[in-house]
């Protein structure tokens, strides 16, 4: 967020408390060790307390790996996510194509872009119901696909959803390791950081 | 009279009952050790005392067939300022300049991998971050080194996957970037896998914490996981016997069980811990546990120290002092503490759910004192358990095969003649399709190598490299780097070539050389042989670090990697660390773009001594191991300091292993561009010799004449072989290769053994 020109704020788990902020990225990791289904706890964290309402009143939130995990388990976005096809933890450079190019998170992207970012999760692979599945690709709600092969044996090769609204995005790719060449495959996930701005500025 | 609860055998009854028989013989114990402890506390120990010396006198803990050997580290130190702390804190701490500091080290844990390779590999990574955390340093990413019975053996496919899996499980949940390490392959460990696991930490200059527990009135406070039966003597006393001899049952306690999250919590708070100035000492709990962290920390401090062994918070309830003091639970630390400073302490664990109980306090008596319900338990001098455990000057002898070995020289096996390019070509294939050679994806790409957002270079480059400083583009670079092969031509110098390769490795990044890491992994030291292959690896590193200028900070020695009669081969680990001083002006290894002059740096004799292509077409070993040549490795680090530091170059990837033709397909398929080459002189010695002090780099067009002028200076031997660009890796004498032909050969390996 710092390099896309905004200033970050901490919010910490136990503290039900947004701080005022715009807009809020639930980031990857391992909450509570994910040692049950993951974001299964995190869910229950004291801070999704104001999280879930304000994200269904519109405030921009960008879940990422671990974070996409927690926003389904919260039921802020529709499907899951289960272990990788290969059942191992993948850590690769990889393709996605934007799909929808409207949403808070992606009006810096256009529609068909391929972007490389990087991908690192062990329990990445999306699934839904078959209902579900169509009212996603009716809706346009497909984030992001993998693009030249698909991963980790998502559904449909789906990387990412958005909720109707276009507020509530789940990514399970890191867009924030691909911000500087220097420390990643390139820049391309920017985009992400600088659509927020550009929507928390027109809000 | 009373009655004591099971286990709790006081200092009273010790008096009491000097003749009761101790099992201190189970524990590991000699009898000579046991009259030692008898003799110095003048009483025979109690049960827990005994605890504490069997765990403390181990091999493991007490450096017993070493510790005369490792003196050399110290005695043949090169003069350097950039040493903040050496040998015997919990790891070196080295200066980088702009007032940081790095602190890194590397560990073994061999044998839980073996019995149970998921956790025990696991728990090494584990392990090794809170020797880092210990130093005041954020723990910043971590390398392994990794050594496996033969790719295709049955016990190879469940040592490894489980292995790689719970490094990947661990280092992941930590969030710690795994930059690097090594894979190999070989008979030898069939029995004895290697894992070594190293952590590397930054810090302020300030920052730098010791373990010492000073100021006498101030708590002693223990916090992390709570105490278990897990791992009770499994490291100590696991570690410093053989398996086999039917002995497995006593011999194999349970190893530990890593939560990865109770660390991250541990990290979090202990650097939070630390930026409130509320740490007076603090040690980490690993082999020993209690016993270690409080012995070390009160004779570090030159103090005394009073426990409360049952405030120790419990996982099972039926755990008496013994069991407490050796239990090596994971994710433990322990501090020393200022009284007004307690609760503050107490509240900043609270906040990241760590748990944190006073547990005793620090003493002027110099005496480690120990209560369980009221009653003394322990009353020893800590300095007796940490400090002056027993000394063994082994027998070593240079076995009567050595030289047997090296007269059995490569010389005799038939290779591919000069204008025999489908033999040329069909040795590439082995050797670049070897399991030692073979791309290694397979496991790299189960470890997170991107978070924290500073990895510059990991795997498959040469080495690690990390941004410390975003502003200035301080960073650090690191390899490892061990030769089981060299090292059993010749210790000696097989374990110079380890450390050549890693400061090699570090230095084609263009990074500063500037100290060094090691663990030495070796067979038995009650077989004279493998003491003799001990006192010459490490007399050879001490020779090499002197003449390289780069001292040793620490290390871990790992003994008894031995199955019945069958040792491992002598196999040092040498990691290195050096200093960008702007990452952004680092060298990567793949060619990357085309037009740019390949030039081979370094000279090239036929050394095929222990060789892969030996091994891979021959499962050949004899001979005497390539050429040590300190100097010509020091003038290729300054070419390749000044040439990054210039901006010439567009890679540079260090010669090893499989030699140029392994070293040109890499940086084909690394970066995804071919190569056009001629050799100046016999093709299979220039593809195939691993004569060390080479590199082979591609020059920025436009910057030949600077880079040649800077290898002259050196007196670098430096030759133009050719040019990137195209699809294939082209060698006129001998292939043409398609690099998806290539490529299908390197990364097919792991795959097809693994799944």
């Amino acid at each position: 967020m710092r390099k896309a020109g905004a200033a970050p704020v901490s919010l910490w788990h136990g503290n039900a408390s947004l701080q005022g902020v715009d807009a809020v990225i639930l980031p990857g990791g391992f909450s509570y060790g994910d040692y049950l289904r993951c974001g299964a706890i995190a869910r229950f964290a004291p801070i999704m307390s104001e999280l879930v309402p304000a994200a269904r009143k519109g405030l921009p939130v960008l879940g990422i790996c671990n974070g996409f995990q927690i926003l389904c388990e919260s039921h802020l976005l529709p499907g899951a996510l289960t272990r990788n096809a290969g059942l191992r933890f993948v850590n690769r450079e990889i393709s996605v194509t934007i799909e929808n190019d409207s949403s808070a998170w992606t009006s810096q992207y256009k529609a068909g872009q391929d972007i490389t970012v990087v991908l690192k999760s062990g329990e990445g692979a999306y699934v839904a119901d078959q209902g579900t599945l169509a009212a996603l690709e009716a809706g346009g709600l497909v984030l992001a696909r993998y693009a030249g092969g698909n991963p980790n044996g998502s559904v449909a090769g789906i990387a990412g959803v958005v909720n109707e609204a276009g507020n509530v995005a789940g990514l399970m790719p890191h867009p924030e390791h691909a911000i500087d060449a220097l420390t990643g495959p390139g820049d391309d996930g920017l985009g992400f950081f600088g659509s927020v701005l550009n929507a928390v500025a027109l809000a | 009279m009373t009655t004591q609860q099971a286990g709790a055998d006081t200092v009273a009854d010790a008096a009491a009952t000097p003749d009761r028989q101790q099992p201190f013989r189970a524990l590991g114990l000699t009898d000579e050790e046991y009259r030692r402890i008898t003799s110095l506390l003048g009483r025979r120990p109690t049960d827990a005392e005994l605890a504490i010396y069997s765990v403390m006198w181990s091999e493991h803990c007490s450096y017993k067939s070493s510790r005369t050997h490792l003196r050399q580290f110290g005695e043949k130190a090169p003069r350097t300022d950039v040493l903040l702390a050496g040998i015997g804190q919990n790891a070196g701490v080295v200066d980088v300049g702009h007032g940081y500091a790095v602190t890194f080290k590397i560990e073994s844990h061999n044998h839980p991998s073996f019995v149970e390779p998921f956790q025990g590999a696991a728990t090494g990574v584990g392990g090794i971050v809170r020797d880092i955390l210990a130093m005041g340093a954020r723990p910043v990413a971590v390398m392994d080194a990794l050594r496996f019975g033969p790719a295709d053996a049955p016990d190879t496919h469940r040592v490894l996957p489980g292995v790689v899996g719970g490094i990947s499980f661990y280092g992941n949940c930590l969030g710690l970037p795994n930059i690097g390490g090594e894979l190999a392959f070989d008979p030898c460990y069939a029995g004895n896998p290697l894992v070594n696991a190293l952590c590397v930490g930054v810090m302020r200059h300030a920052d730098l914490k010791l373990a010492a527990a000073t100021g006498p009135g101030n708590q002693v406070i223990l916090f992390g996981s709570r105490t278990g039966p897990d791992g009770i003597g499994g490291a100590s006393v696991l570690a410093s016997a053989s398996f086999g001899g039917g002995s497995e049952g006593a011999k194999r306690p349970s190893v530990q069980v890593g939560d990865p999250f109770m660390e991250k919590l541990l990290v979090e708070c202990c650097l939070e811990l630390y930026q409130a100035g509320l740490v007076v000492g603090i040690q980490d709990l690993g082999a020993a546990g209690v016993a270690c962290a409080t012995t070390e920390l009160a004779a570090g401090g030159g103090t005394g120290m009073r426990v409360r062994l049952d405030a120790v918070p419990l996982r099972d309830s039926s755990l008496g002092p013994p069991e407490i003091l050796m239990s090596e639970s994971q994710e433990r630390m322990m501090a020393v503490v200022a009284p007004g400073d307690v609760e503050r302490f107490l509240q900043i664990c609270a906040r990241w759910d760590v748990q944190a109980t006073v547990i005793g306090e620090v003493t002027d008596t110099g005496r480690l004192e120990m209560s369980w319900q009221g009653a003394p338990v322990v009353d020893i001098p800590p300095g007796s358990a940490a400090d002056e455990g027993p000394v063994c000057d082994r027998p070593a002898q240079r076995p009567a095969s050595q030289d047997a070995l090296q007269a059995d020289d490569s010389s005799r096996l038939p290779r591919p003649a000069p204008g025999d390019r489908a033999g040329l070509r069909a040795a590439l294939l082995a050797v670049l399709g070897s399991p030692d050679a073979a791309d290694k994806s397979w496991v790299t790409e189960q470890y997170d190598c991107y978070v924290r957002g500073d990895t510059v270079l990991a795997k498959p480059h040469d080495a690690g490299v990390l941004r410390i400083d975003e502003e200035t583009g301080l960073g650090v670079a690191l390899a490892t780097d061990g030769n089981g092969r060299y090292c059993q031509l010749d210790p000696y110098a097989g374990t110079q070539l380890a450390l050549s390769e890693a400061f090699r490795n570090v230095a084609v990044t263009g990074a500063r050389p500037l100290a060094v890491t090691n663990c030495l992994n070796f067979g038995s030291p009650e077989d004279p042989a493998v003491m003799w292959q001990f006192a010459e690896a490490v007399r050879g590193l001490a020779d090499g670090c002197l003449t390289l200028g780069t001292p040793v900070t620490g290390g871990n020695v790992s003994f008894y990697n031995q199955t019945g009669g069958m040792a491992i081969q002598p196999t040092p680990v040498i990691g290195v660390l050096g200093v960008h001083d702007d990452v952004r002006r680092r060298v990567a290894s793949g060619f990357g773009t085309d037009g740019g002059s390949i030039v081979l740096l370094g000279a090239t004799r036929a050394e095929f001594g222990g060789s892969l292509w030996a091994w891979v077409t021959h499962r050949h070993l004899g001979g005497r191991p390539p050429l040590v040549d300190f100097a010509a490795e020091m003038a290729l680090a300054r070419v390749m300091a000044a040439a990054a530091d210039r901006g010439l170059l567009t890679a540079a990837h260090d010669l090893s292993d499989g030699g140029l033709a392994v070293a040109l397909a890499e940086a084909c398929l690394t970066g995804g561009v071919g190569c056009q080459v001629t050799l100046p002189g016999d093709p299979f010695t220039l593809l195939f010799s691993e004569s060390a002090g080479r590199a082979v780099v591609a020059v920025r067009p436009g910057a030949e004449a600077e880079f040649a002028t800077l290898c002259a200076q050196e007196d670098l031997p430096a030759f133009v072989i050719g040019a990137t660009g195209g699809t294939s890796l082209e060698v006129s004498e001998a292939f043409e290769i398609p690099l998806a032909d290539l490529a299908a050969v390197h990364r097919a390996v792991l795959p097809s053994l693994f799944g």
